[in-house]
C-alpha cells in the first residue's frame, strides 16, 4: 500500500495561492518576529509573599524616623501669629475695621501689644495672612494681563479684555489692569521691639527678596526700560492707576529697583494663592550682622497697622461689589494676620507631613503583619492547590 | 440624519428622475457612451482628494465621542462659561481627527489596490505514485480501464491549461476535482471539453469522445451521467452516484460484485469517507438515436421540462454495470477534535450547522468528539410536521430533566445605552449527564417558527453537542441569531464556504476558513484563517489576551479621568465653586493626549497575564471573559471608588503639606501655580504607578513608554515654564518659573513621595490579599508558571475514528453543472478576474476539503478504487 501525498499546504497550514500564470500571491502571514508574534521577551512580577511583605515592613523602617525627623524639624520653627482684624469691640483694630471707607482720605492707625516668649534666632519672616479670600476664584485669576505686567507698551495701552471690568477707566488703560491688581493688599505693618528700659525701637524691615527671582527679573518688568530718558512716570503716562488705589503705580516704592511693576510686594500680591486661607511673605528681617544677639530677643513688641483699606473679604463681594467704588464694603467674614516666623530646610512649620510619614509608617508595620499573618494562615493552602482541570 | 442627506443630494445637484428605460447597442461602446448613463465600475474607495476633507469630518463628527467635544470646544469659546482655554479641548480634539483621517485616508488607498486575484485558487502540485494499481492499469485491465475513463469523463469540470503541461481543473465540488485528477494520475487525462467533445489523453493516446449529452446532477437524482460515443464509434453510458440510487439500476448481473462493493463502501463510510457507486451501460444506435430525439423534443418542451427530461433520464439509466466504488477521504483537518475537547474545556458550547447529509454530519460528530459513545442519549430530530417536531423535542427535554416546567423561564431585562435595549434571556437549565442533539433541516424549519423556537433553543442548550444537518444558509443565521437574542450570549460563526456567508454575518464574530471553497466566506468575516485549530488560538490566546487587555485599558482609562476629576470637585470647596482648575491647562490639554497615552497604548498592545501555551494549558482561564468579570458593572464601582480615594489622597495630602507653609528661604509656595504643579505631578506619579501595578508583562517596550512619559512630563514641563516660552508667548505660558521653584523643595518631593504610596498601598494590600484569601484562575496559572517550566507545544495526534455508521456523500446537494458546460458559454475567454465563483458547495468547515492520501484496496481485482 503506498500513499502519496498531495501537497496543497505548507507545514504550517498556510495556503500559497498559485495563480495559473505561475505567479505567487504575496502572503498575509505576520511575520515570524518575536514583536509580531507576542513572544517579546519580557518580565512578569507578581504580587508574592516574598516581594509585598519585606516591601511593607521596609517602608515602615523608612518612614517612620522620616516622619520624626521632619515632626521635630517642624516643631523647632518658631512662629508667632496675631490676628488684627478687628472683629471684637475690644480688639484695638476694630473702629479701624468698621469705620473706613473706601473714599476715606486719612489712614487709620491701630496697635497691638504683644509678647514673644522666645527669642527669634536668624533671619525671621515677616508675614500678613488672609482668611477667606478666594484668590484662587476662576474669574479672579484670569484678570490679568501678563504681557502688560511684563512691560509691553501694546498690552499696556489696550489691557487684555481678561481684565475686564478692570480694564480702563474713563477711557485711560488700568495698569496694572486686572482684579488681582485692583485688590492689592496694602495695610501698612510696623514693628517695634519694647526696650526693657521703656524705650520703642523700630525693627528695620527688609522689602528686597521676598518675590520670586524668576517672577523679579522675568515675569515682571517695567515698560519703556532701556529707552533713554525715560522715566516711570513718563512710562505709565496716558494710563490710570486702579480704582482701589491710593497711590499709581509709579509710586510704589521710592527705590527705582522696587517701583512700578518690579515692586515685590505688588509681585508678591500677583502671585495668587491656592487656597482661601494664605499667607504671604510681607517682610523680613534680617539678623544682625555680629551674629552674637537674636533676630528678635525675647519680650514685649508692638503692631502697628496703618490701615488703607479694608482687605479681607470674602471674594464674591470684592469682585462685584468693587464694580462701583462708592459703594460701601460693609462686613466681611475673613481675618487679618500677622505672622512672624523663622524657617528651616523644609519651610515653614507644618506639623502634617512629620505626622503624616510616622501615621504611614507605623500603618505599613502593622499592614505588613496582618498581610503575613494571612499569607500563613490562608496564602499556603489557595496557592498550592491544584486547579481543577 | 436621512433628511440631512437627502438636502445634501439637492445641494450637490445628484437628485435625478427615475430612470425608466435605457437605449443601448450591443458592441457599440461609443454610441452607448453618447447617453452617460451611469456604469457599472466597481468603486472600492470611499474618498478622492476633493471629497476627503468634507466627507471625513463629516463621518467622523457623526462619533458621538467626537460630536461632545466638539460640543465642549464651543462652549470653551464663551469666555461666561468656559473655565479653560480653547486649546484644551482643540488640541486633542485636532489631534484624534487629524490620526482618524489619516488612517481612513490609508485604509481607502488600501481599498483601491484591492487585488481581485483571490479567485484563481488554482490546482495545487501533484505528487503521486502506487506502482501495483498503476500495473493493472497498464495492462489493460479492462475494468480497471473503464473505471478511470469513466472518472475522466463524467464529470462537469472545467480544464484550465494556460500553458502547454500545466493543467487545471475547476470542479464544481472538490470532490469531484480529486476524481477527475486522480483518473489523470493513472493516466486517463482530461485534457480538455467543448460542448460536443470531450479530450482525453488515455495512456498517452489522445482519444476525442463526442458527447451526446450530460445526464446531470440535482438532489433527487443524486447521480450524473454522460452519454459518449468513442472514436470506434461505441456507444457508453457512464453514471456515478450516491451507492444506493446506482444498486437500484443494475443489471441483475452484478448481484455478486455488488455485495463485494456494498461491504467496502460499509468499510469506507465507517472510516468517514465519502462514496459514489459508479457504472456503465453499452447501448445501441438505434436505441440511442430514438432516445435522442425525444430527448430533443423534452428539452424544447415548453411545459413540464424538468418532469419530462426527468422519466427520459430514468428510462436509460437503468440495467447498468456496476464498476466499482470511490471513496474520498473526507478528513478532518490537524487538530480538529482537540480544538474542539479545549474549546469545551473554556466552557464554549459548540453547535454544529451544515449542509451535510444527517450521517455525514453524525459521522464527522464522531469524529470530531462531538457526539461520544458515552453520552447518554442522542436525540435525532427529522419529523416532518411542526407537531411532530414539538413532539420530538419535548420528549427529549423530559428525558433529560424530568422535572423541567412546560413553560421557558425568560428573564426580561434592559440592558445597552441608557437601558433602552429590552432584553429577553432563556434560563439554562440543569441537566445529569450528556446529551446530543441531531435535528435536520426540515424539522429546523418547523422548530424555528416563531412557537417552536424556545422550545427548540431549551431542548437544545440541555445538550451538550447540537448538530444541525441540511440546513440552508438562511437557517444557519436564523438558529446564530435565535441564541443571540434568547440567550445574550456571544455568537462567533466559523465557516468557509458560501453559504456560510450569512451565518458568518449574524454572528457577532464571523470567522472565515480560507480554503477550497473560494473566499466569500473570508471577505466577509472578521477573521479569517486556513485551518480549523487556529480557532483554539484565537479565541484561548488572542481572544483572551485582546480582552484582559481592552478591560484593563478601560479600567485604567476610567480609573485615570475620574480621579483626574474628583479632584477638581474637592477643589470646588476651596476655590468658592468657582470652576477653578486644579491643574495647568497645558497640563489637562496633554494629561491623556500625551502623558499618559503611550503607557496605556503599551499595555494594551503588550500585556498578558500568562503566555500563549499556559493559555493552551488551562482553557478555563477563558471562562472569566464569559462572565463579564474583568469590565462590569461591578467592576465599574470599584474602579470609581478607587478613583475617589486616590483623588482625595491626591488632593488633600498636597493641601494639607502645603497649607500656610513656605519655601525654605520663606518664600511662597502655597500659590496656586506652585500648588497646580504639585497636584499634577502627584497625579502623573500616582498614574504611572497605577499602572505599573496592572502591567503583568513587561516589554522593553512597555519601560520604555512608562519611562519615557514620566521623563517626557517633565521636559515638557520645565520647558513650557521656562523664560523663553514665556517671552515668546507671554499669555500663553504663564507659570514660567514655577518647575524650577518649587521642585527643588525638599517637602515638595517629600509630599509626591507620600501621595503617591498612600494611593498605591491599599491597592497593593488589597490585591495581595486577594491572591492570598481568594486566588482567580489567573493567579494560580501565575504562580504556577513562576514555579514550574513552560508547558510543551502540545502534538496533534491523529486519532482513528472508529465507527460503525456509514456514508454516502460526495455530490453536492445543489443542481449540478452540465448545462453550463453544454453551452458554449464557457467557451468565450472571459478574464480570469472576472471569473464568478464556482465553488458555492461547502461542507462542513471541519472537513478538509483535500483529499490528502490515496489507497489501494488490493483484493479488489475490478480495480474499485478510493481515492
Amino acid at each position: 500500500m503506498m500513499a502519496s501525498s498531495y501537497n496543497a499546504k505548507d507545514e504550517d497550514g498556510h495556503i500559497t495561492v498559485t495563480g495559473p500564470g505561475g505567479g505567487t500571491l504575496r502572503s498575509k502571514k505576520p511575520e515570524n518576529t518575536a514583536f509580531k508574534q507576542q513572544r517579546l521577551p519580557a518580565w512578569q512580577p507578581i504580587l508574592t509573599a516574598g516581594t509585598v511583605l519585606p516591601a511593607f515592613f521596609i517602608i515602615g523602617l523608612i518612614f517612620i524616623p522620616i516622619g520624626i525627623g521632619l515632626y521635630v524639624t517642624s516643631n523647632n520653627i518658631k512662629e508667632f501669629e496675631v490676628d488684627y482684624t478687628g472683629v471684637d469691640m475690644s480688639s484695638p483694630c476694630f473702629n479701624c475695621s468698621q469705620n473706613f471707607s473706601w473714599n476715606s482720605t486719612t489712614p487709620c492707625t491701630c496697635t497691638i501689644p504683644f509678647f514673644l516668649e522666645q527669642p527669634y534666632e536668624s533671619n525671621v519672616f515677616m508675614y500678613y495672612g488672609l482668611s477667606n479670600f478666594y484668590q484662587n476664584h476662576r474669574r479672579y485669576v484670569k484678570s490679568r494681563d501678563d504681557s502688560q505686567l511684563n512691560g509691553d507698551m501694546t498690552s499696556l495701552k489696550e489691557p487684555s479684555k481678561e481684565c475686564e471690568p478692570y480694564a480702563y477707566h474713563d477711557n485711560k488703560p488700568i495698569a496694572p489692569c486686572g482684579a488681582i491688581a485692583n485688590s492689592m493688599f496694602n495695610d501698612t505693618l510696623e514693628l517695634f521691639y519694647n526696650d526693657p528700659n521703656g524705650t520703642k525701637v523700630q525693627i528695620p524691615l527688609t522689602n528686597i527678596g521676598i518675590a520670586w527671582w524668576t517672577d523679579k527679573h522675568v515675569k515682571f518688568k517695567n515698560p519703556g526700560v532701556g529707552e533713554a530718558n525715560q522715566n516711570l512716570t513718563t512710562a505709565f503716562q496716558g494710563t490710570t492707576k486702579p480704582l482701589n488705589w491710593r497711590r499709581p503705580v509709579y509710586e510704589l516704592d521710592a527705590a527705582a529697583n522696587n517701583d512700578g511693576f518690579i515692586n515685590e510686594d505688588f509681585i508678591v500680591w500677583m502671585r495668587t494663592a491656592a487656597l482661601p486661607t494664605f499667607r504671604k511673605l510681607y517682610r523680613i528681617i534680617k539678623s544682625p550682622s555680629n551674629g552674637m544677639m537674636p533676630t528678635m530677643p525675647r519680650g514685649n513688641y508692638t503692631l502697628e497697622v496703618v490701615y488703607i483699606t479694608t482687605m479681607s473679604k470674602n471674594l464674591r463681594q470684592n469682585l462685584f461689589n468693587q464694580l462701583n467704588p462708592d459703594y460701601p464694603v460693609r462686613s466681611f467674614e475673613g481675618r487679618k494676620r500677622m505672622i512672624l516666623s523663622t524657617i528651616s530646610w523644609m519651610g515653614g512649620k507644618n506639623p502634617f507631613l512629620g505626622i503624616a510619614y510616622i501615621t504611614v509608617g507605623s500603618v505599613c508595620f502593622f499592614l505588613g503583619v496582618v498581610l503575613l499573618i494571612i499569607h500563613h494562615k490562608c496564602g499556603n493552602r489557595n496557592n498550592s492547590a491544584d486547579i481543577s482541570n | 440624519m436621512g433628511l440631512v442627506a437627502s438636502f445634501f443630494g439637492q445641494l450637490c445637484g445628484k437628485e435625478k428622475k427615475p430612470e425608466e428605460e435605457r437605449h443601448l447597442r450591443a458592441n457599440d461602446r461609443s454610441f452607448n457612451l453618447t447617453y452617460r448613463y451611469a456604469n457599472n465600475a466597481i468603486k472600492t474607495s470611499k474618498y478622492n482628494i476633493l471629497t476627503f476633507l468634507p466627507r471625513n469630518l463629516f463621518e467622523q463628527f457623526q462619533r458621538l465621542a467626537n460630536a461632545y467635544f466638539l460640543f465642549l470646544m464651543i462652549l470653551q469659546v464663551i469666555p461666561q462659561v468656559s473655565s479653560l482655554s480653547w486649546f484644551t479641548t482643540a488640541v486633542p480634539l485636532m489631534f484624534v481627527l487629524s490620526i482618524t483621517a489619516v488612517k481612513d485616508a490609508n485604509d481607502d488607498i488600501k481599498t483601491e489596490k484591492v487585488d481581485f486575484s483571490w479567485n484563481q485558487l488554482a490546482d495545487p502540485k501533484f505528487v503521486f505514485h502506487d506502482h501495483s494499481l498503476l500495473e493493472t492499469v497498464k495492462q489493460g485491465n479492462p475494468d480497471a480501464q473503464a473505471f478511470f475513463r469513466l472518472l475522466a469523463l463524467c464529470h462537469t469540470v472545467m480544464p484550465d491549461e494556460k500553458k502547454e503541461g500545466e493543467l487545471y481543473y475547476q470542479a464544481q465540488s472538490p470532490d469531484e476535482g480529486a476524481l477527475v485528477t486522480a483518473a489523470r494520475n493513472f493516466g486517463f487525462v482530461f485534457r480538455s471539453r467543448t460542448p460536443e467533445s470531450i479530450t482525453v489523453i488515455e495512456m498517452g493516446k489522445q482519444v476525442i469522445y463526442e458527447l451526446l449529452a450530460v445526464l446531470d446532477f440535482n438532489n433527487v437524482r443524486k447521480r450524473m451521467s454522460v452519454i459518449v460515443r468513442s472514436p470506434e464509434g461505441k456507444l457508453t453510458l457512464f453514471c456515478k452516484g450516491a451507492d444506493t440510487i446506482i444498486f437500484e439500476r443494475l443489471h441483475p448481473s452484478c448481484k455478486k460484485l455488488v455485495e463485494v462493493t456494498n461491504k467496502h463502501l460499509s468499510e469506507y463510510a465507517g472510516e468517514g469517507l465519502r462514496t459514489l457507486a459508479l457504472a456503465y451501460k453499452d447501448l445501441d444506435e438505434s436505441f440511442m438515436d430514438e432516445w435522442k430525439q425525444r430527448h430533443h423534443e423534452a428539452s424544447t418542451a415548453l411545459v413540464e421540462r424538468e418532469e419530462k427530461l426527468d422519466e427520459l433520464y430514468e428510462e436509460i439509466e437503468k440495467d447498468l454495470l456496476l464498476l466499482g466504488a470511490t471513496a474520498v477521504e473526507d478528513k478532518l483537518q490537524d487538530g480538529v477534535p482537540q480544538t474542539i475537547e479545549q474549546l469545551a474545556k473554556a466552557d464554549i458550547k459548540i453547535w454544529v450547522l451544515t449542509g451535510d447529509k444527517q450521517e455525514t454530519a453524525e459521522n464527522i460528530g464522531y469524529s470530531c468528539n462531538m457526539l461520544r459513545e458515552e453520552m447518554k442519549e442522542i436525540f435525532i430530530v427529522a419529523a416532518n410536521t411542526a407537531e411532530g417536531v414539538k413532539e420530538e423535542l419535548e420528549n427529549a427535554r423530559r428525558k433529560m430533566s424530568s422535572s423541567s416546567a412546560d413553560k421557558p423561564s425568560v428573564i426580561k431585562a434592559r440592558a445597552g445605552l441608557f437601558w433602552l435595549q429590552k432584553t429577553e434571556t432563556v434560563q439554562d437549565e440543569k441537566v445529569d449527564g450528556e446529551y446530543g442533539l441531531v435535528i435536520n433541516g426540515h424539522s429546523l424549519a418547523f422548530a424555528l417558527e416563531k412557537d417552536l423556537q424556545l422550545e427548540l433553543l431549551r431542548t437544545a442548550c440541555m445538550c451538550q453537542t447540537v448538530i444541525c444537518c441540511r440546513v440552508t444558509p438562511l437557517q444557519k443565521a436564523q438558529v446564530v441569531q435565535l441564541v443571540k437574542k434568547y440567550k445574550q450570549a456571544v455568537t462567533l460563526a466559523i465557516g468557509d464556504g458560501a453559504n456560510d456567508v450569512s451565518m458568518i454575518k449574524a454572528a457577532h464574530i464571523g470567522v472565515g476558513i480560507s480554503g477550497q471553497e473560494g473566499m466569500q466566506a473570508v471577505l466577509s468575516s472578521d477573521f479569517s484563517f486556513a485551518q480549523f485549530r487556529y480557532l483554539q488560538r484565537l479565541l484561548l490566546v488572542h481572544g483572551r489576551w485582546s480582552y484582559l487587555r481592552m478591560c484593563k485599558f478601560l479600567q485604567y482609562f476610567f480609573y485615570k479621568n475620574f480621579t483626574f476629576t474628583f479632584v477638581h470637585f474637592w477643589y470646588a470647596f476651596f476655590c468658592g465653586f468657582s470652576a477653578q482648575t486644579v491643574y495647568d491647562e497645558w497640563f489637562i490639554t496633554l494629561y491623556n493626549l500625551m502623558y499618559t497615552a503611550l503607557p496605556v497604548l503599551g499595555l494594551s498592545i503588550f500585556d498578558q497575564d500568562v503566555n500563549d501555551r499556559w493559555s493552551f494549558q488551562y482553557p478555563q482561564l477563558y471562562t472569566p471573559g464569559q462572565l463579564n468579570q474583568y469590565f462590569s458593572k461591578k467592576a465599574f464601582v470599584r474602579c470609581m471608588m478607587k478613583s475617589c480615594y486616590s483623588s482625595l489622597i491626591l488632593f488633600f495630602i498636597p493641601w494639607a503639606a502645603m497649607h500656610d507653609t513656605v519655601r525654605d528661604d520663606g518664600k511662597d509656595i502655597a500659590d496656586y501655580q506652585s500648588f497646580a504643579l504639585l497636584a499634577q505631578t502627584c497625579l502623573l506619579i500616582v498614574m504611572s504607578i497605577q499602572l505599573s501595578l496592572d502591567t503583568h508583562y513587561w516589554t522593553a517596550v512597555n519601560q520604555f513608554f512608562v519611562w519615557g512619559s514620566l521623563a517626557g512630563y517633565f521636559a515638557i514641563t520645565f520647558t513650557m515654564y521656562s523664560n523663553g516660552m514665556f517671552l515668546i508667548f507671554t499669555s500663553a505660558f504663564p507659570f514660567i518659573g514655577t518647575a524650577r521653584n518649587s521642585l527643588n523643595q525638599p517637602n515638595v518631593w517629600l509630599t509626591i513621595f507620600l501621595t503617591s504610596l498612600l494611593c498605591i498601598l491599599p491597592v497593593v494590600a488589597f490585591r495581595f490579599i486577594l491572591i492570598q484569601l481568594r486566588p482567580t484562575i489567573n493567579d494560580k496559572v501565575r504562580h504556577k508558571m513562576r514555579n514550574e517550566a513552560l508547558p510543551a507545544t502540545t502534538k496533534h495526534v491523529h486519532v482513528r475514528r472508529i465507527s460503525t455508521r456509514r456514508s454516502g456523500y460526495a455530490f453536492s446537494h445543489s443542481q449540478g453543472y452540465g448545462d453550463l458546460v453544454t453551452s458554449r458559454k464557457f467557451l468565450l475567454k472571459i478574464p480570469v478576474r472576472t471569473r464568478p465563483a464556482l465553488f458555492t458547495e461547502t461542507d462542513s468547515p471541519l472537513a478538509q476539503n483535500q483529499p490528502q492520501h490515496y489507497r489501494t484496496i488490493t483484493e479488489e481485482p475490478e480495480g474499485s478504487q478510493s481515492p
